[in-house]
């Protein structure tokens, strides 16, 4: 298996964006910004088929156009509490601007068919080169070395934002940097498993690892190791299997230890009691 | 292709002829039809999903339409089945989790909803892939269209659309009342969690018909603009649902419209319309809400003074 150029090359990268994936994805469950990185997924796509459209590197047009969205959703988020409605609503007709673009690029002379549009949405983890997976090793390292690096005060900010704001953390602009670094993350992951399966590898891994323990940095390196086991089973599978395609594996897998992880700590006894006052969003654990 | 010997003409300014021109083909007349059923429907229930604050759920369950086309291709079903399958096994898996909840807050409610989108998306490529390598109009089933659409078919829409209406006209008092106050409702003894689980089915269908004409991608644009549209305009229930249907209405004549006279999908124009009117309703409702915030800050300085 490891013999093939190929295999490696979606090794390297494959495990570098699950790095990346795994370490935003639990700060983006614990803010409870799933919706925020499904948006900035589908945005990928439209930035894709832009460049494309346009004629230059995908990749530009893909970090341009989710972290420029980015920036919009931090500028216009939190203020009116109608968060979800803004962001779906930005999302929604972005969408419609990436069906334009296909429209511009599959009619355009050196257009051709559909294959790009496919890419673009479902990644082609195994069509990488060397150097398309070095540069996305790179990418990755450096997005899980910020996250790092701002680990704490945004988790402070994240947990209780009026008790972080008054000690003095700058809870906007971490909020901002993190929306930047979503962003990035997502424009890392649309070339491995594409625009719309990449919420698999940024939720599902962080859901489980949130399950699992309540030790935060326990969490955030579980969340990490799901993300890559995840990908590494779900290359391999794919190995195996000629038919199932790589991404699909990949989320799968992560699908299944979500799962896994619900089914162990799920409380049915406590779901069958009637709601009470305040038993809705008791909050997060204090440790 | 017809509509491209027609795109070529575009509209003449005059609108009468403009619409005799539009309603002159009975493929238009049926994606009209078929259009305005779905903008009513999502209109409505988008409302309440708007209002629940319920925009993610509603997103993950109109993307099922894709696995659900691709598998009833696969099986040889037609896609509508497939739809309301996959939609609605979605909204049973996201309602029962949603009951099973461990007490850690609502990150834990989004992170389920994505990775059933998630699995749900890559079951769709993978039934893509299986029925052999890329599937010609992948493109519609994820962006919709408006061409060929038959009698039959706005007939089966039309259907959906007075079941799903005539459930919400049943259930809607009480769901407004759990969504608007989920503790009170509670306690006045309204079943909160019953409705709230039937009403994401009720949402999987109406975004199972919705995407028969929008693609999967694009249900949302028309579930969630003219509502937000219309609940920016106004507070009040019952002109701000029945602005909404309105809205929605208006919304995908002129996007049907231009995609006829113009010759790019009717996704595109439809969600930028929508996207246009989401703008405006927010520009004006601030230009409208700045005067009176100067004169509380006036009649706040005044009292200190």
């Amino acid at each position: 298996m490891l013999a093939h150029e190929f295999f490696r090359n979606a090794l390297l990268a494959g495990t570098f964006v699950a790095l990346a994936c795994g370490g935003v994805g639990y700060f983006v469950v614990l803010r409870a910004q799933v919706f925020a990185g499904d948006a900035l997924s589908h945005v990928a796509f439209t930035g894709a088929l832009a460049a494309a459209a346009a004629g230059i590197d995908t990749r530009i047009g893909l970090f341009a156009a989710t972290i420029a969205v980015a920036i919009v959703l931090g500028g216009i988020g939190r203020r009116a509490g109608s968060d979800d409605v803004a962001i779906g609503i930005v999302f929604a007709w972005i969408l419609g601007l990436g069906v334009l673009f296909l429209a511009l690029f599959s009619t355009s002379a050196n257009g051709g068919n559909g294959l790009l549009g496919a890419r673009a949405l479902f990644g082609s983890i195994f069509g990488l080169d060397a150097s398309d997976a070095r540069l996305a090793a790179v990418i990755g390292a450096l997005i899980l070395a910020a996250v790092l690096a701002i680990a704490r005060p945004l988790l402070f900010a994240s947990v209780d934002p009026g008790v972080a704001a008054v000690r003095g953390v700058p809870v906007r602009a971490l909020g901002l940097v993190f929306l930047v670094l979503v962003a990035a993350t997502t424009a890392e992951a649309t070339q491995a498993v594409g625009a719309l399966l990449l919420l698999g590898l940024l939720a599902a891994p962080a859901g489980a690892a949130h399950r699992l323990t309540p030790n935060p940095y326990l969490a955030l390196a579980l969340s990490v190791t799901l993300a890559v086991l995840a990908t590494w089973g779900g290359l391999a599978l794919s190995y195996a299997i000629p038919s199932l395609p790589p991404s699909t594996a990949i989320i799968a897998i992560a699908g299944a230890s979500y799962m896994l992880a619900f089914l162990a700590t799920a409380d049915w006894a406590r779901a069958r009691r009637p709601l009470r006052a305040g038993s809705a969003h008791p909050g997060l654990v204090e440790n | 292709m017809l509509t491209d010997a027609l795109a070529a003409t575009g509209p003449s300014l005059d609108p009468l002829s403009d619409l005799s021109q539009l309603t002159a083909y009975p493929f238009m007349v049926n994606a009209l039809e078929a259009g305005t059923i779905v903008a009513v429907t999502a209109g409505v229930v988008g409302w309440f999903m708007v209002l629940r604050k319920q925009a993610f759920a509603g997103h993950t369950l109109s993307v099922m339409a894709f696995p659900g086309a691709t598998a009833a291709l696969l099986v040889g079903l037609s896609a509508a089945a497939g739809y309301f399958v996959f939609s609605g096994a979605a909204a049973l898996i996201i309602a029962a989790a949603a009951a099973g909840r461990t007490p850690r807050g609502p990150g834990h409610e989004s992170a389920l909803t994505g990775t059933v989108q998630a699995v749900g998306l890559a079951c769709g490529f993978l039934f893509l892939s299986l029925y052999g390598g890329v599937l010609a109009n992948y493109e519609s089933l994820l962006f919709g269209s408006f061409l060929g659409i038959t009698h039959g078919q706005v007939l089966a829409l039309a259907l959906v659309a007075v079941v799903a209406l005539g459930l919400l006209a049943v259930a809607g008092r009480p769901l407004l009342f759990a969504s608007l106050d989920e503790h009170v409702a509670s306690a006045r003894g309204v079943p909160t969690r019953a409705l709230g689980a039937g009403f994401l089915l009720l949402l999987g269908l109406a975004v199972a018909e919705t995407a028969q004409i929008t693609g999967a991608l694009l249900v949302f644009a028309l579930l969630v603009a003219p509502p937000a549209t219309a609940q920016l305009i106004t507070p009040r229930i019952a002109p701000s649902l029945i602005l909404s249907v309105v809205l929605g209405i208006l919304i995908t004549w002129v996007g049907l419209a231009l995609a006829y006279f113009y010759d790019y999908p009717v996704g595109f124009y439809i969600t930028t319309v929508a996207f246009a009117a989401y703008v405006i309703a927010r520009v004006a409702r601030s230009l409208a809400d700045r005067p009176t915030r100067l004169t509380a800050r006036a009649r706040a300085a005044e009292a200190e003074a």
